[in-house]
């Protein structure tokens, strides 16, 4: 059984303009221990997918499909039942450390706070719940008696190891990481990036790591999935994908950031023209089609869905064969 | 080429709040900028890149040494800081940010425009400086505000109304940093464009060195206020001697081929520099033994290392590179 399924998953946005579809149909597994990264600009879902594997999208929102969790379709359950496979069966890491963690109150007492919700399963009682506040923050690489800081007495890269530290509180088996390390600095993101594969090694901690960096998935993540205006464009390994991308979607982002020393991008930066569409108001056929340098005729009418390019690899687009 | 712009040994201090104590933000840069080239600064954040831009506006206090623009010095000259504000414009890292909400993209071009009274028609300004800004039609983006376009677009906004002055200096601060990766590029390749059409300078205050790479024609790398490396872009990156741009290198997500030094803890803190090489604490030569048995280690834990020439045009202030025995940056 995998540990994480999403079946034709469908969020659509209920606002006063109409309705938003935001994730139109999407499919992902992720096995236990798997690394899994999702890729894609502003807009485009990816953020939307985390909220809805635990249920934490505004109320009055639509989601349609199913959301499995280790085999149990995550909103069929009853709430004392999410309550327990939050945290414990996934956990979310948010970008944006600072806001995330509360400022008037210390960091040892916030991640407590999570153990204590979960103390009956855990079997920990205050004391063994405060020791193990010190565990986890030795285990994310800042001192135990961090514990008595508040969040405005750390760096940027230190919150954003309390809020691993907070992730891995209750055990989780999966890991959902959306944008962890875009507001940091690259040493500093290099110790997040180094820090999360060693746990991912220690612990057979599966991962779902969210960002629009295709270069810092690549160097990550076993497999990644490129997602554009609410659907999977293009999946597959990491290096197959990122070395030889068969859309043009994924082509743009692979090629977004340079390698350096790479005479091809040496004064010629690659961008992709235009903007990403408006998931209210989305172009006709692929989505895609509009800031495609590939596009032909038939593309501004059908939007192909994903075709087999070879074993575990597929992409949405007319130019990939068909293969009976 | 000739020096646009030129920092001689400026040093930019603040009170930290205590006692005695000084934060050192930029301690003692000497930097050229020359006219039509991009030159990128790199560092980590708190390292002083940004308080080092700023300087040139007299947005910083300036506690020593001097700046100079097109020959002039400009530290504590107000008539000339005046006309520096036309002839130098900044972008920032957060176009939303810099952007009044309540103003037309019309209103927040011409603005400048009306300022520094620009000689022209006003909406003719505005309509080039758009459409010079990849905003075409221009017409169709004027009525409308910030929320209504995208982030790659505010971008564009900002560098409109910087341009509109025909300045002769830009200052952008992380210009990419907040946008998504599929429009970084096209940012990118309109910075470079402007240099190359109206042969106008660029600073570009950074930690991506994958921009340095882009559209950049040299590189300064900085670490806690002080220049640490200087050279060509494609030189340095290529061969980078200090150590600390050989870890910058070596953590760039794809740089499979360096094997990743990732040093530890964050940037140091400019309120205490470390004494001897400012570097020392973090240092992989001296953390490995490298610089023991280079018979170095005394002086990088006692003596400041001075920026020295390797090449024309490169200078590094590493001791493991004096030992080398190279002459002094002229």
């Amino acid at each position: 059984m995998s540990l994480l399924e999403l079946r034709n998953l469908r969020v659509t946005y209920r606002s006063e303009r109409g309705d938003v579809p935001a994730v139109r149909g999407v499919d992902l597994t992720i096995e236990r221990g798997q690394t899994v990264g999702l890729a894609g600009e502003s807009g485009c879902g990816k953020s939307t997918i985390a909220g809805a594997v635990l249920r934490l999208l505004p109320k009055d929102t639509l989601v349609e499909g199913s959301v499995l969790l280790d085999g149990e379709d995550v909103y069929a359950m009853k709430p004392g039942q999410l309550r327990a496979v939050r945290w414990s069966g996934a956990a979310i890491v948010f970008q944006g450390a600072l806001h995330s963690l509360n400022p008037v109150r210390r960091i040892g007492g916030q991640i407590e706070e999570a153990l204590l919700l979960h103390a009956v399963d855990l079997g920990l009682d205050r004391g063994q719940a405060r020791r193990r506040v010190g565990e986890l923050l030795e285990r994310v690489g800042l001192r135990a008696d961090r514990a008595r800081s508040y969040p405005h007495q750390l760096s940027g890269g230190q919150r954003q190891r309390v809020l691993i530290a907070m992730a891995l509180a209750c055990e989780p088996d999966l890991l959902i990481a959306d944008e962890p390390t875009t507001a940091l600095d690259v040493m500093v993101q290099a110790q997040v990036l180094a820090l999360l594969a060693e746990l991912q090694l220690d612990r057979g901690l599966a991962l779902l790591f969210i960002t629009h960096d295709l270069s810092v998935l690549n160097s990550t993540c076993e497999r990644l999935v490129v997602m554009y205006a609410g659907r999977v464009v293009e999946e597959g390994p990491s290096r197959e994908l990122f070395a030889d991308p068969r859309h043009p979607y994924g082509r743009a982002l692979a090629q977004a950031f340079p390698t350096i020393g790479d005479p091809a991008s040496r004064m010629h930066p690659s961008g992709l023209p235009g903007d990403p569409p408006d998931p209210a108001a989305l172009p006709p056929g692929c989505p895609f089609h509009p800031r495609c340098d590939v596009a032909v005729d038939e593309c501004s009418t059908v939007d192909v869905s994903l075709r087999d390019v070879s074993a575990g690899r597929r992409a949405a687009c007319v130019h990939v064969e068909v293969t009976t | 080429m000739s020096d646009l712009l030129r920092w001689s040994d400026v040093h930019v201090t603040f009170p930290n709040g205590s006692r005695s104590g000084v934060v050192r933000a930029v301690d003692g840069v000497d930097l050229t900028v020359a006219a039509g080239e991009v030159l990128a600064l790199v560092g980590e954040s708190g390292c002083g890149k940004t308080t080092l831009i700023r300087s040139v506006l007299g947005l910083e206090p300036v506690a020593s040494g001097s700046i100079d623009f097109d020959g002039e010095v400009v530290t504590g000259n107000r008539r000339a800081l005046r006309s520096l504000r036309r002839q130098v414009q900044m972008i920032f890292q957060d176009p939303t940010g810099a952007l009044n909400p309540r103003q037309t993209i019309y209103e927040a071009v011409a603005e400048g425009i009306r300022i520094h009274g620009v000689a022209g028609r006003e909406v003719d300004l505005v309509a080039e400086a758009l459409s010079r800004a990849g905003l075409r039609p221009a017409e169709r983006y004027m009525p409308r505000y910030p929320h209504e376009v995208s982030g790659g677009q505010r971008q564009r906004v900002l560098i409109a109304g910087a341009m509109v002055l025909a300045p002769r200096l830009l200052l952008a601060d992380e210009p990419v940093a907040s946008l998504d990766a599929s429009i970084r590029g096209e940012i990118l390749a309109l910075m470079r464009s402007l240099v190359d059409d109206t042969g106008i300078s660029i600073v570009a205050v950074t930690h991506d060195l994958g921009l340095a790479w882009n559209i950049a024609d040299r590189i300064a790398v900085m670490y806690l206020g002080r220049i640490v490396e200087i050279g060509d872009a494609e030189a340095v990156l290529a061969d980078p001697q200090h150590p600390y741009t050989k870890a910058l290198l070596s953590v760039v997500p794809e740089a499979d081929r360096l094997e990743q030094q990732i040093l530890v803890g964050e940037t140091p803190d400019p309120a205490a520099i470390p004494s001897g090489c400012r570097f020392h604490p973090r240092c992989p030569l001296v953390a490995s033994g490298e610089a023991e048995r280079l018979g170095i280690l005394d002086r990088c834990l006692g003596v400041d290392p001075a920026l020295v020439g390797t090449d024309p045009g490169r200078a590094v202030a590493c001791h493991q590179t004096v030992t080398r025995g190279v002459r002094h940056h002229a």
